[in-house]
């Protein structure tokens, strides 16, 4: 076979072509939505459509009565066996938590919320039926807007007494890692610079292409539920956990899932609903959401308030950074929850060397989609404000943006370095990395044409962006976890089968939803156990075939499930040793293994490790006291994080006609430690570099003032299309990760983390010289023309009045 | 209810439906072919793109009577013997995809770009797929495969093979 004349000599590192794929483009997939079972119900709900209300009554009548349906609940009817929806982090022991109902009961704090379902026998009938239930609301003043909600004037829970849910602080003085940030700035006013910015991170939704479908089959002993989920294994317990169930009664499947992004990272009302229901009715019911729910009920990400103080010297030199959030929960406190901010709070700091650090978070409860984790969950958020500061310290000390970085970053030498936040940054090779950049992006040849189109005031301006970033990824050290508050641990486990036929069974409990673990874990247990990559098999997503797990989200799977993975292939390989050494009639201690075999040093004698699978599986001939069975598992805690860094260079034109902002260049040189599969490395950069590229220009959710979401469709939510963006130009240094076995590092949210500061940098420096120094994100055309123009500058700025084409009647008002 | 008689992927099928039901419903429900998919509802995501009479419609976007008396090509329809249509093959080769919810109706309307242009430029292939939207791959590989597919592949990109240094 040409695969195997084709075959590496080291599977890690090569550009395997998915095992994935086959399934994927000939449309033999199982989406959640595609299951049909026997006697199964459709559900459908009925959602409130005020953002703030309390439910006086609800007449279900006519949808009862209506053609083929089963069932009709609300709140009140499952009020005692619903329970409420799990945090799994409380940030502080006193955090203000409000109870959260699959279905409101009597109050509704979201435009959204699930206030009833039906049962039907098909999906068309329940939503005809959906429709005939007469909601009567009494309507409340609604919170919206996080500022406002911070005074605590009008509230979203009013039985909570406060839309404050936590403060959470990190101080460098305080844990010991830093100096004081109050004599930092004390310093720095008298003596040097101080930077003082509030940046917006707009709400934005993830928007994962399948939308959310969750079916449960209670036949049989165990209540099975298969889900579009990233988190079958924490599903699984929390269903227990809420209900009162045994785990061992349930089982969760997630089958193939389309994208998560973080969006997926929950435990849904949804989904306990369905469960609820299913098993009050005997029946199969799915639960399939339409697009519109899904952008209005699914959580959302980001929306904060940042401050930022950053201190220096007249020189440059960094010497303090304060950060103040305020981060917005929605209506209620998610799964992770205001853990999203405190994620970010290690990585305000980023490559650079602080020595006083202060971060401060405020968590507040508003009446709008709650919100969780949205890829990055935390260093987006980070990376933007730093980034986007460290370009006005630059500007205020007068120097190329790159020059006031390397001043400032830790040097290649210093690593291992312990940051300002007492974090370990394993390795990295920020002066190799840049350099790489600068020379594929042609950065002096754009800043010299950059200088040529401001002498020569062109309307079409050009801009450079810089992002040299860092994140912490490989969620997470358990004890790390539990240091703050978190409700769990951070392990991951891995389980190896050898069959007798010498195919190599796995299962991971990390749970892919795109990422392609199946070709990934394969490369690894092809070099380790010396297999070929085509006799690997990966099960995953199965709390049945793959029992334990803490499943995928944090760019953690290969760095701490592919760790899992060496442990357990490391064990095979340990307890098939004393196997070979009967079979071969030799010493373990003259025994070596390499390449799938286990040879006699020195000798031409050997057994291969798929042989010892057949003998094992037989058992006729083993030594005393051995089991017939080389399986093994493996659970791996990590003992830290690990830091993937990179430089991203941005060129973009401005038209300051327009305000169009147009992507010219886009360069991206990451180190993410040791690549096992190039090219799905690669489209994880190029798929988180759009991501990041669509907060900057063109995503954000939005709220009308009555807190109804007038982005609930793809109309509105706009996502960006091939026509919006551009190829990228990708490369990578290599400082391997000294934290695993493998040296990797994280590589999921990498590109959504470093783009978005390099994409507003590069507009913003653009039209500085307008005297602009911020835009709103996201950076439509309109924001960028009106910064223009209402910093009032001369120039090109300026609109060509005279050629332009009168689209407008102005007697009918302002033509913007 | 409407009678309606549809050829979908070379097979011949005759049902009864409600004259509202959307032809990726007929599909999905009916005919058990949930190699399509549904994304929006608003006909914006493409995700649920076939073959109507060899061109792509969004099958969300079009109801199930309409389709009486036409062919239909899903993605389900497009392997022969075993043999992946071309576009097919270079989704997977080109690393086009992640996730692949979208990948049907990408796929389906790649082919249908590459008939009406067989030699698209890049700036062709994205206008042509602005219809399809992926939240996975940043369009940068999908466009190697429509370039892949008509034959014009892009210079090796060492980046993606590992070769780079």
């Amino acid at each position: 076979m040409t695969v195997t004349d084709d075959r590496p000599a080291k599977e890690v590192g090569s550009s395997r072509r998915r095992k994935e794929d086959q399934r994927l483009i000939t449309g033999r997939t199982r989406w959640t939505d595609n299951i049909q079972l026997p006697g199964m119900l459709h559900l459908a709900v009925v959602r409130s459509p005020f953002a703030h209300a309390m439910i006086t009554s609800i007449d279900t009548s006519a949808a009862k009565a209506a053609r083929n349906v089963v069932s009709v609940l609300t709140g009140a009817d499952i009020a005692d066996e619903q329970g409420s929806l799990p945090n799994a982090w409380a940030i502080t022991t006193d955090q203000k938590t409000p109870a959260h109902p699959s279905i409101a009961v009597d109050h509704v704090a979201f435009a959204g919320e699930i206030v009833a379902v039906v049962a039907a026998r098909t999906m068309a009938e329940a939503r005809d039926a959906a429709e005939l239930i007469e909601v009567e609301y009494d309507e409340l003043p609604a919170v919206l807007d996080l500022k406002e909600a911070a005074k605590d004037e009008v509230l979203t829970h009013p039985d909570l007494g406060t839309n404050h849910s936590a403060f959470w602080q990190f101080d460098s003085a305080t844990a010991g890692t830093g100096g004081a940030i109050d004599a930092a700035i004390t310093e720095a006013r008298a003596n040097g610079i101080v930077i003082e910015r509030e940046y917006r991170q707009q709400r934005l939704i993830p928007a994962f292409m399948e939308p959310r479908s969750t079916v449960v089959d209670p036949t049989g002993e165990q209540i099975t539920m298969w889900s579009a989920t990233q988190v079958p294994h924490i599903l699984r317990f929390l269903l227990a956990a809420v209900l009162g169930v045994s785990e061992a009664k349930i089982r969760v499947i997630a089958p193939d899932v389309g994208g998560g992004f973080g969006g997926k990272l929950q435990t849904t009302p949804e989904e306990f609903m369905t469960f609820i229901v299913a098993r009050r009715l005997g029946k199969p019911c799915k639960y399939t959401e339409t697009r519109s729910e899904s952008l209005m009920a699914a959580h959302h990400g980001r929306d904060q308030w940042q401050n930022i103080t950053l201190c220096a010297t007249k020189d440059g030199t960094v010497t303090g950074l304060k950060v103040d959030l305020l981060a917005d929960l929605g209506a209620y406190v998610a799964l992770v929850g205001g853990g999203v901010p405190v994620l970010g709070a290690f990585m305000f700091n980023a490559i650079y060397k602080f020595p006083a650090y202060q971060f401060n978070c405020t968590t507040l409860l508003t009446n709008k989609t709650w919100t969780d984790a949205y890829r990055g969950a935390g260093r987006p958020e980070a990376t933007y404000a730093i980034e986007r500061i460290m370009d006005e310290l630059a500007v205020e000390v007068g120097v190329d943006p790159l020059v006031i970085r390397e001043q400032n970053w830790i040097k290649h030498e210093e690593f291992p370095f312990t940051s300002v936040c007492g974090l370990e940054y394993d390795s990295g090779n920020y002066e190799a990395a840049t350099e790489k950049a600068k020379a594929r992006f042609g950065y002096d040849e754009l800043r010299a044409e950059q200088q040529r189109r401001r002498d020569s005031k062109d309307p079409v301006q050009l801009g450079i962006g810089i992002s040299t970033f860092t994140e912490m990824c490989g969620l997470a050290p358990s004890r790390v976890l539990g240091s703050l508050n978190y409700g769990a641990g951070g392990w991951e486990h891995a389980s190896v089968r050898m069959l007798p036929t010498g195919k190599v069974e796995i299962t991971t409990g990390s749970s892919a939803h795109g990422q392609g673990h199946e070709t990934a874990w394969s490369q690894i247990i092809a070099d380790r156990l010396g297999v070929p990559f085509e006799d690997v098999e990966v099960l995953h997503g199965d709390t049945a075939i793959a029992p334990k797990g803490m499943d995928t989200y944090g760019s953690r799977s290969l760095t701490v499930g592919g760790e899992a993975l060496v442990l357990a292939a490391d064990k095979v390989i340990a307890k098939a040793k004393p196997i070979a050494a009967h079979l071969l009639e030799a010493s373990e201690a003259d025994l070596e293994f390499e390449g799938g075999r286990f040879s006699v040093r020195g000798t031409d004698k050997g057994i291969a490790i798929q042989e010892i699978s057949l003998a094992t599986f037989a058992a006729h001939n083993l030594p005393d006291g051995v089991e017939p069975n080389l399986d093994c598992d493996a659970t791996y805690d990590p003992v830290s994080f690990s830091f993937p860094h990179g430089t991203h260079l941005c060129a973009v034109e401005v038209d300051t006609e327009t305000g169009q902002v147009t992507m010219r260049k886009y360069v991206a040189v990451d180190d993410v430690g040791v690549i096992v599969n190039p090219l799905i490395v690669a489209g994880q950069v190029h798929g988180g570099l759009v991501q990041g590229i669509a907060q900057a220009l063109f995503e954000e959710a939005v709220h009308d003032e009555s807190g109804t979401l007038v982005t609930a469709s793809f109309v509105d939510y706009t996502i960006p299309t091939a026509a919006d963006v551009i190829s990228f130009d990708i490369d990578h240094t290599t400082s391997p990760s000294t934290t695993n076995t493998l040296g990797t590092k994280g590589v999921g949210e990498a590109g959504t983390i470093a783009s978005t500061p390099a994409v507003v940098n590069a507009v913003v420096d653009a039209v500085r010289q307008f005297g602009v120094d911020d835009i709103l994100m996201p950076c439509t055309p309109e924001r960028v023309y009106r910064a223009i123009h209402q910093a009032g500058s001369e120039g090109g700025g300026k609109p060509t009045e005279a050629s332009a084409m009168p689209h407008f009647d102005e007697s009918e008002g302002d033509t913007l | 209810m409407a009678r309606i008689s549809v050829s979908v992927d070379g097979s011949s099928y005759s049902d009864e439906v409600e004259p509202r039901m959307l032809l990726v419903q007929y599909l999905r429900e009916r005919l058990g072919k949930v190699g399509t998919v549904i994304g929006c509802d608003t006909s914006n995501c493409g995700a649920c793109t076939v073959h109507l009479d060899g061109v792509s419609v969004k099958s969300c976007n079009i109801l199930a009577v309409q389709a009486d008396g036409h062919e239909v090509t899903t993605i389900e329809g497009l392997e022969h013997d075993g043999v992946l249509h071309p576009v097919q093959a270079a989704f997977r080769e080109c690393h086009a995809l992640q996730c692949g919810y979208c990948t049907p109706g990408m796929i389906m309307q790649a082919i249908d770009l590459l008939n009406d242009n067989p030699e698209p430029s890049e700036e062709a292939i994205r206008h042509g797929l602005e219809g399809n939207i992926c939240r996975c791959t940043g369009y940068h590989n999908i466009v190697r495969a429509v370039q892949t597919a008509a034959g014009h592949a892009p210079a090796a990109d060492p980046a993606l093979e590992g070769t780079a240094s």
